[in-house]
């Protein structure tokens, strides 16, 4: 278990005063300058020996990403952007980390965007956050006013200029490159890769987009040094991370703790357990809505990070923890989650805007077992076609729930179909 | 130049080509609906995915650069795979109505359905319905069977210059409509019809009136604009049922402007199919002996001064020929194609082609467009601008009216007068054309026209001079003109011989008594009025002001019923072939001037269309120089004047009708109506 000396976000519960005093009181912008002066190349350095992966689901190598960035500038700008939309169903640390920590995402900001030569950065933030979005901006204008960033942030002599950015309510605007047509005024749809946002992103220019978590661990990895933050976890898993723990728990909650925790033991001493008892244990959505469901044999043992996850066939995702116990109607949740994708996909790309309503349909018919028993494959088959056809994930992460469905449920399905069938024949033959 | 393996063949392609490109090129077709070479790339369709080698998801070829040693292959069983998921998908929602659907035959869905569909469905559940959306006259919506591919929204906002296409809503929801369920006011609408590749858009004129199998496709050349756009003109029967354009990268790409496309139906209303002769103030139809007669009787005896000839806007070279040759037999010197009165210089080629060419456009780094409006004069050159607007580093300005052209440009002022400032260098424009590569200038008709159009003409000639607008290998004077016709009728020499009047002295001759007879070979565009006493003499194919005031009509043959020679502004010589014959007792225009010649015993030497091509190019060898632009050698030319500073007349006041053939097309009439009447018209509680 994490010490409390080594946590990040020490204010992740708002005890404490969240504005610039409390933050300065609880280290953040300690020394900033200092870590500006050894310039971008050792900030990026740190940043990729720290071995810290994106927050935001895929886990890309945050410092690996920096580097993409071009190393001179040239007369396009860089851009930072910062993806704050979080929409993932059950995820909801962006938005502690807003509300009660948010000068460790400035500062962060600032730093990022000094190791990419960026002089401006964009904070896309959900539109639904509202308070967040106030807390964010107090914190920005009192970052201006004491001159940690702006004109000559931190007496660096670099300019930087911060925005906040709120966002209109579309879960897809989460993808990085919708999210930048968003901010460009577009309909958020996402563009085509190659090119990457690094080279050609927002108004044509080079651009990083970062999840909140990622940059705002950032400034406090750079102040206590790489190889504090690599010693944290398993190697190629490393850091702390908030894990979001949700669904059938006693105590449900944010809570930072070390990466490869295993999943048990996350849940045990920090949700107060499963409600009745572990043994009560259904399923697990180990990582937000798009990553498959794993069953409690799996959740017995599995650790929590990024590789073990991708070996049980199911993904860390943004660390959302969904915990069912055995009164879960397990098909029931998994169509809810089919009628999200099929509510959020852009339309844009024909796999996604024609499969997502497929599976949405034929989901809704699974939950009361109105199908045939071919039609778990079809409908797996449909899964396949979707996953890898798509322009962004959103067509692969409508697809990975179905898929962790049929994979650990189905004879749960099958039990569903032919209740249903017999139910049927009884009718008839009264 | 990157190599790479596509399906075991090696390729070397240059960098930043797309796979689909590279494949192509090695005759390799991958199956593809969103994706279009003069579009941006969207990706969107999914259906031209991939098998590339080490890499984990298959790769959407439109949109992938090739890269060094990539090793693609698109037949592979993960390639086929991914098509025929995607081809599912696209089935699911559409609602395989193509019994009745116009696109039935000519549908891309249809075709690679037949190559990557499965041979039954699995989706169960009810097919999506989408409400149709009205866009204008001639795009007929079908919103149901929609595969969102958006070429139509990226035709509209990209070449059109029009942004009114778009999709709102969400997922399978979206739905691609006008945003505010408004024709989309483009002159260029009707190309999404030929971008659909499904039944979403089909053309409403056409609408279930034939399966393309029926139709009988005949290669031509359109003459509603002086662009000369290749067209496929597809007949059933005797009908020409509807226009489609050919590539031809130098002239209109793929594109087509409506008119061009949808006045079609004109030719089936208000035709002269028999002779008439008007006796007691009235046309009665008459054979073509009386008719001939009639002539006879009024001409012979007259001596050429009292005889004249205005050639119209539409007439094919050949007709031209005929009748010249025919006024000169007569001894009249009085014969002139610039109906309109411009004052083009015939004598200097230069003076009166668009010297550039349109695909020189592309080229050009600086325009300045005076008295022309090209969005209404010839949209497919406007979009040319516009293409070469898109790609930057081009300063565009106009001398005329404030007009939406569908790109940003410097207006400098609707004085004419300036364009003597710019000669002279005073004005800063004058600085951007001296610094340009490549600068242009383009004359429009308004310019030329006006009474000072001969001072005008010598103005831009100046700022053609003194601003470095013709240089080695560039000539970017260009003459916008506004008629099929009128570069073939200046090459020609269709114009007034030693001591003969053009069209000004012609009408006022007429009024004034001193010419007694004209013959209008299709021309309609002047002020009848102004004939006076004259005998008039109307050779043409519809009933229109012309004819209206002969004395004489002799039905003649429209340009889908005769082989005939057109030469575009470019000074570009192309051929049409007849695609059905003349109606009724008309016939192709230079046998009947050939036929009256023989009455006026005046035969002249030639007994078929080949007789008079050789005749042609006798008179100028350009003419064999077909489908090629022939540079003109810059000479000087132009009156020096005063310039009035005044602003210009428009020549085309409504696109829509700007012909015989387009005023009497019923389309045309709705577009009008739509276009241009909307907003100035009252309409009442039971219109429509």
């Amino acid at each position: 278990m994490l010490a409390d000396k080594d946590r990040i976000f020490t204010n992740l519960y708002g005890r404490h005063d969240w504005r610039l005093a409390g933050a300065r009181a609880r280290g953040d912008w300690d020394g900033t300058k200092e870590i500006m002066d050894m310039g971008p190349d050792w900030i990026i350095d740190e940043m990729k020996r720290s071995g810290l992966r994106g927050r935001g689901g895929a886990g890309f190598p945050t410092g690996l990403k920096w580097s993409f960035m071009p190393k001179t500038e040239s007369d396009r700008p860089h851009y930072l952007v910062v993806n704050a939309d979080e929409g993932e169903p059950g995820t909801c640390k962006d938005r502690d980390m807003l509300r009660f920590d948010p000068h460790k995402l400035v500062e962060g900001c600032l730093i990022a965007s000094f190791a990419m030569r960026a002089h401006a950065c964009y904070i896309y933030i959900r539109g639904e956050f509202y308070n967040e979005a106030s807390n964010l901006q107090v914190a920005i204008d009192e970052a201006y006013a004491a001159g940690l960033i702006g004109d000559n942030a931190c007496g660096s002599g670099w300019k930087f200029d911060l925005y906040l950015h709120r966002g209109a309510g579309a879960y897809i605007c989460g993808e990085e490159t919708a999210l930048i047509e968003s901010l460009e005024g577009k309909k958020g749809q996402p563009r085509l890769k190659p090119p990457f946002p690094a080279g050609v992103g927002l108004y044509g220019c080079p651009t990083t987009v970062n999840n909140v978590e990622s940059i705002a661990v950032a400034p406090t990895i750079l102040r206590r040094g790489a190889s504090w933050f690599a010693g944290i976890g398993r190697p190629n898993n490393t850091g702390t991370k908030v894990f979001c723990i949700s669904g059938n728990v006693n105590k449900p909650c944010n809570v930072e703790d070390a990466m490869s925790i295993p999943l048990k033991e996350l849940i045990e001493k920090h949700a107060g357990g499963v409600r009745g008892g572990w043994d009560n244990l259904l399923g697990i959505i180990p990582g937000g809505a798009s990553v498959p469901v794993l069953p409690k044999s799996i959740c017995d043992t599995v650790l929590m990070d990024f590789d073990s996850l991708r070996d049980v066939k199911s993904g860390l995702g943004t660390a959302a923890v969904m915990v069912m116990d055995k009164s879960t109607d397990i098909v029931a949740a998994i169509a809810r989650l089919s009628a999200f994708y099929k509510h959020e996909s852009c339309g844009q790309c024909t796999p996604c805007r024609e499969g997502t309503g497929w599976l949405a349909r034929v989901m809704k018919r699974m939950v009361k077992g109105e199908a045939t028993l071919g039609e778990i494959d079809t409908l797996e088959q449909v899964t396949y076609q979707i996953e890898g056809h798509t322009i962004c994930a959103l067509g692969d992460a409508a697809a990975w729930p179905v898929q962790g469905l049929i994979r650990h449920f189905r004879p749960e399905l099958e039990r569903r179909i032919r209740e249903y069938r017999d139910a049927k024949v009884r009718d008839k033959a009264a | 130049m990157p190599k790479l393996t596509i399906d075991g063949i090696a390729v070397e392609v240059p960098p930043n080509t797309t796979i689909l490109q590279a494949a192509e090129s090695v005759g390799v077709e991958i199956p593809r609906f969103c994706y279009h070479d003069r579009l941006s790339i969207a990706g969107n369709c999914r259906m031209c995915l991939v098998d590339v080698e080490k890499s984990p998801k298959p790769v959407a070829s439109c949109a992938m650069p090739v890269g060094e040693g990539m090793v693609v292959h698109t037949k592979s069983d993960r390639a086929n795979k991914a098509r025929g998921g995607v081809m599912e998908f696209l089935l699911i929602n559409h609602p395989l109505d193509c019994p009745i659907c116009d696109q039935g035959g000519e549908c891309d869905l249809q075709d690679q359905a037949m190559a990557y569909g499965f041979d039954r469905g699995r989706f169960h559940e009810n097919k999506r319905a989408v409400k149709d959306k009205y866009m204008g006259p001639v795009v007929e919506t079908v919103m149901t069977r929609c595969i969102h591919c958006t070429r139509c929204v990226r035709f509209a906002t990209e070449v059109a210059g029009v942004p009114q296409l778009g999709a709102t809503g969400r997922g399978e929801d979206m739905e691609i409509t006008t945003y505010l369920e408004g024709a989309l006011s483009s002159e260029l609408s009707g190309n999404v019809v030929d971008l659909c590749p499904v039944g979403a858009l089909t053309s409403k004129p056409y609408a279930f009136n034939a399966r393309p199998w029926e139709l009988r496709k005949t290669e031509s050349v359109d003459v509603m604009d002086a662009v000369g756009t290749n067209v496929r003109l597809d007949a059933r029967g005797r009908v020409v049922l509807r226009v489609l354009p050919r590539v031809n990268e130098d002239v209109n790409e793929e594109w087509m402007a409506d008119k061009s496309r949808h006045a079609v139906d004109g030719l089936r209303y208000q035709r002269l199919d028999q002779p008439y002769v008007r006796k007691n103030g009235k046309l009665q139809p008459a054979s073509w002996d009386e008719a001939f007669g009639a002539i006879v009787t009024k001409i012979k005896g007259l001596p050429g001064s009292k005889i004249a000839a205005l050639a119209g806007d539409t007439v094919d070279a050949e007709s031209m020929m005929v009748l010249k040759d025919l006024l000169t037999a007569l001894g009249s010197g009085n014969l002139d194609c610039r109906q309109d009165g411009a004052a083009l210089d015939p004598s200097v080629r230069a003076s009166y082609i668009f010297n550039s060419t349109i695909a020189g456009i592309e080229q050009a780094d600086a325009i300045l467009i005076v008295g022309s409006n090209p969005r209404k004069e010839a949209p497919v050159l406007n979009a040319r601008i516009r293409k070469r607007y898109l790609r930057g580093g081009v300063a565009i300005a106009t001398v005329g009216d404030a007009i939406d052209l569908t790109y940003k440009y410097e207006h400098l002022g609707a004085d004419a007068g300036l364009l003597s400032r710019i000669a002279d260098g005073s004005h800063p424009f004058a600085a951007t054309l001296k610094s340009a590569k490549k600068p242009m200038i383009i004359v429009g008709m308004a310019a030329l026209t006006r009474a000072d159009g001969a001072a005008v003409l010598a103005a831009a000639k100046s700022v053609a001079d003194n601003c470095g607008l013709v240089k080695d290998g560039w000539n970017g004077f260009n003459v916008l003109h506004t008629a099929a016709s009128r570069v073939g009728g200046l090459d020609l020499g269709f114009v007034p011989g030693a001591g003969g009047k053009d069209t000004r002295g012609i009408l006022a001759g007429a009024s004034g008594g001193e010419i007694e007879a004209v013959y209008l070979l299709g021309a309609d565009e002047i002020n009848t009025a102004k004939l006076g006493k004259a005998f008039v003499i109307y050779q043409g194919h519809h009933g229109d002001r012309g004819a209206h005031r002969a004395d004489v009509v002799l039905p003649g043959a429209a340009y889908t019923e005769k082989d005939g020679t057109y030469v575009n502004t470019e000074g570009r010589v192309q051929r049409g072939l007849r695609a059905v014959f003349p109606p009724g007792d008309a016939r192709e225009d230079w046998t009947i001037i050939r036929a009256l010649s023989e009455k006026l015993g005046k035969t002249l030497p030639y007994d078929s269309i080949g007789q008079v091509r050789a005749r042609m190019y006798y008179v100028n060898p350009l003419f064999s120089g077909v489908d090629k632009a022939q540079a003109a050698d810059w000479k000087p030319f132009g009156a020096a004047g005063a310039v009035a500073a005044t602003g210009f007349d428009y020549p085309v006041k409504n696109y829509y009708m700007t012909d015989p053939i387009s005023r009497a097309s019923r389309t045309m009439a709705q577009c009008t109506e739509e276009f241009v009447l909307a907003g100035s018209k009252q309409m009442t509680g039971t219109h429509g």
